[in-house]
């Protein structure tokens, strides 16, 4: 039944936008939740107006175990029937799209704004409000609990350290957590729409801040898919260097977080080791590219630095010297009893929340999922060179560190072989223009999971939509998920454990 | 027990000189903008056009630079004949007021230290409450680098702290998004008088990237008074660190004028050629 409601696509291929089946609501609603009941996972599901009144919903259905994508399309006017009471991976997505274009999704549990920002279709508002009136960031229902001994906690926006704002209710007995709730959209910027209607000069840089700790991840995502539209091919050195830079900032990110980590538990060795550490992986990328996240590296067509004999030398005889010290420093927490003790069934998520939350990336692997687009969706350098997935299975704080100690590893032996190996000497082809009328998804394995941008040309070749899922987006509600029937005190772990980011799930 | 001391040992002594010692930069660093003697070619606009943050504008024989906009892609010094503009590797960058970010020559007005009295209560001990208003995570995480042992910050005196009623000043970051505008304010009102105010990176000083979009304001400046300018994007940490600590008079006018001196990064590789071929692809679209 389903087969005719959607097509395959394969990650990174660009494809007519007219191929993408549109069928009415009710096929749509029952193709997406059928799927995703079949194990499937909803990965990104956006609107985008076709006219003055109609809005064009697609999703994104990632096929792990097949390697393909479907993508079907339905077209809505102001209302429909909500899939989140079947599919709860379409939560935040179908808020999004009630915020952005003013669609209400029928029969939503728990139906709120999700950045705070007024609809971009004047006449059309989800919630009624009006053009002039403000909308103040997490000023909405929470949910909320009652009796004698319950209180509630409510932190942020601004916290207590030099993090991103996000706003969290606590709703707790005692020191017990029974819910907690995250209401974000303070670090809402307006990316995606400025990367349709802005100057495109700036859609690279629009790709460096997105995520600022994922801006290699990012700018490999968008590069990907400009290069699809255009038929660009980027040498094998390109595709190299990209993943290279790939690996490097998720050896930095995860040493940091265990570092982050070590230190909420009161672990000061580690704590200190990885802090220090995690700026030699920055310093790494910035002896290639001059920066120390990667900025001014990737563009669509390949990469602006090369490596020579003696920065290859160079990089291979530092990676060594700053890994031989990771692992010692991190060594020492496995070691310690007292430190794993704090970890160890601390913020568990069962198997079964994760699989209906779709989670994505270090979080899913901390559950047992073999899930990770290097592998599942490979593209550039990872079609030839294979990195082992890293799992672990007790769903916990532990796991969701252990994880991070294996794939750091891992990153590591590829460094090596890559800087090895490493052949050609072209780094940059200049891409054509885009084709017209074609659409491709494009996604990556980000240090925090997988990263999946969907863009589509119009008649003139001209970007006409783009959408950007960052793997937080999935996961926010993995965090809230992990603190139920925690204790407070255990939210420093708990959300380290994940690190998800602010703005790139406000955009 | 025998584990961590070992580990101790192996791991060895870290914390930088700095600012004793310069800091360890990258060869391929992007640092200070420097314009030359030499005037510009006449109608040349070549720098003007690329910028994607127009941050250049071209006088009559002569370009200005305002380094509070600057990503730091290079992009124009790469367009430019030699010696009229290039960028040093030159960290020190943060100045006292928004205009001396505007560059015509090869000289930054670097930041001058706090007034007598201000520097009497912040000199030795400055306590500041970080806000991030929309910043991307990358200044923020080269802020936090900052308490890291490789940079120690607090054997200056200078601590960021969990409240702003226990602070000094604010760290802002960020363009201030519109959904953060009311919480910066707060948050400032909340810090006792009198207190300061230091913008890091491109966005906090002039909307950066953001600028002139309705979801966030231009900087922190539309918001609250400024005190210090920490530019890049983002700001390397000894940037950071150098605006501080000249901020509180830790740090004396040296070698102002050694941004005189400052060499072009060299090219590497067929680096220059990509970036060229790159141009050229931006010009022709």
């Amino acid at each position: 039944m389903s087969e005719k409601n959607y097509i395959s696509i394969h990650n990174s291929e660009a494809f007519p936008v007219k191929s993408i089946p549109i069928v009415d609501i009710d096929d749509f609603r029952e193709t997406v939740i059928t799927e995703i009941e079949r194990g499937k996972r909803l990965a990104s599901f956006f609107g985008r107006p076709l006219n003055e009144s109609a809005v064009c919903l697609t999703a994104v259905i990632a096929d792990d175990k097949r390697g393909c994508l479907q993508i079907l399309s339905t077209e809505v006017e102001k209302s429909y029937q909500s899939l989140t009471p079947d599919c709860s991976q379409a939560n935040c997505f179908e808020r999004e799209i009630a915020e952005q274009w003013g669609i209400v999704p029928l029969g939503h549990p728990w139906f709120k704004p999700l950045r705070f920002h007024h609809s971009y279709r004047k006449e059309y508002d989800a919630w009624e409000r009006g053009l002039d009136e403000e909308i103040l960031p997490a000023h909405t229902d929470f949910y909320q609990v009652s009796g004698d001994e319950v209180h509630e906690v409510a932190v942020g926006p601004v916290h207590a350290g030099v993090i991103e704002p996000g706003h969290f209710r606590f709703q707790c007995s005692g020191e017990r957590v029974f819910h907690l709730e995250i209401a974000l959209g303070f670090q809402h910027r307006g990316i995606e729409r400025a990367i349709i209607s802005g100057d495109k000069s700036k859609i690279p840089h629009y790709m460096e801040t997105l995520a600022g700790d994922t801006t290699i991840g990012h700018s490999v995502a968008y590069a990907q898919a400009m290069e699809a539209l255009s038929g660009c091919l980027v040498s094998g050195r390109a595709q190299i260097l990209r993943g290279i830079m790939l690996e490097l900032e998720r050896m930095a990110n995860h040493v940091g977080d265990i570092g982050a980590l070590a230190n909420d538990v009161a672990f000061l060795p580690t704590a200190s080791y990885c802090g220090r550490l995690r700026g030699d992986y920055l310093n790494m990328t910035a002896m290639i590219c001059g920066n120390r996240f990667g900025r001014n590296m990737v563009r669509p067509g390949g990469v602006m630095y090369n490596l020579d004999a003696s920065l290859i030398s160079q990089l291979s005889r530092k990676l060594e010297e700053v890994f031989s010290d990771t692992e010692n420093a991190i060594g020492l927490m496995w070691d310690s009893p007292s430190a794993i003790g704090r970890f160890e069934d601390t913020g568990k998520i069962s198997r079964e929340i994760a699989e209906e939350l779709g989670l994505v990336g270090v979080a899913a692997r901390a559950c047992g999922f073999e899930r990770d687009v290097r592998f599942d969706f490979p593209t550039g350098i990872y079609c030839f060179s294979q990195i082992p997935v890293a799992t672990f299975s007790t769903c916990d704080v532990f796991a969701r560190a252990y994880v991070r100690g294996l794939e750091i590893q891992r990153s590591k032996s590829f460094i090596c072989e890559q800087l090895e190996t490493i052949t050609g000497d072209d780094i940059f082809t200049v891409p054509g223009d885009s084709a017209p009328d074609m659409a491709v998804v494009s996604m990556l394995e980000g240090w925090r999971g997988e990263i999946c941008h969907f863009a589509m040309t119009g008649a003139d070749g001209n970007l006409l939509h783009y959408k950007v899922v960052d793997p937080s987006f999935h996961n926010w509600n993995g965090l809230a998920a992990s603190m139920r029937n925690e204790e407070v005190s255990n939210f420093p772990i708990c959300n380290k454990s994940f690190n998800l980011s602010y703005c790139g799930h406000d955009l | 027990m025998i584990k961590v001391l070992m580990a101790r040992a192996k791991q060895g002594y870290r914390t930088s000189a700095f600012p004793v010692e310069p800091p360890a930069l990258s060869d391929r660093f992007v640092g200070a903008p420097v314009i030359g003697r030499p005037k510009c070619p006449p109608k040349c606009s070549k720098c003007v056009e690329l910028c994607p943050m127009q941050c250049i504008s071209r006088n009559t024989e002569k370009i200005s630079i305002d380094i509070g906009k600057c990503i730091f892609c290079g992009k124009c010094a790469e367009s430019c004949s030699p010696g009229i503009l290039h960028f040093s590797k030159d960290y020190r960058m943060a100045v006292r007021k928004r205009e001396e970010l505007v560059l015509s020559g090869p000289v930054i007005n670097l930041a001058e230290e706090l007034n007598k009295e201000m520097k009497k209560l912040f000199g030795r001990s400055l306590k500041l409450r970080q806000v991030c208003a929309g910043g991307c995570n990358a200044c923020e995480a080269d802020v936090n680098v900052l308490n890291t042992l490789a940079w120690d910050l607090g054997r200056f005196g200078i601590q960021f702290v969990a409240s702003p009623r226990h602070a000094d000043g604010l760290l802002v970051t960020g363009p201030v998004t519109e959904n953060m505008k009311l919480a910066l304010k707060k948050t400032y009102e909340a810090v006792a008088n009198p207190k300061l105010v230091i913008a890091v990176g491109a966005c906090a000083i002039s909307g950066g990237i953001y600028e002139g979009h309705s979801e966030a304001n231009n900087g922190v400046q539309s918001i609250i008074p400024v005190d210090l300018f920490i530019p890049g994007c983002p700001p390397h940490p000894s940037t950071i660190l150098d605006g501080l600590l000249r901020l509180m008079g830790r740090l004396k006018g040296d070698a102002r004028e050694k941004i005189n001196d400052s060499q072009p990064i060299p090219p590497v590789g067929d680096q220059l050629e990509t970036r060229k071929k790159l141009i050229r692809s931006v010009i022709r679209s």
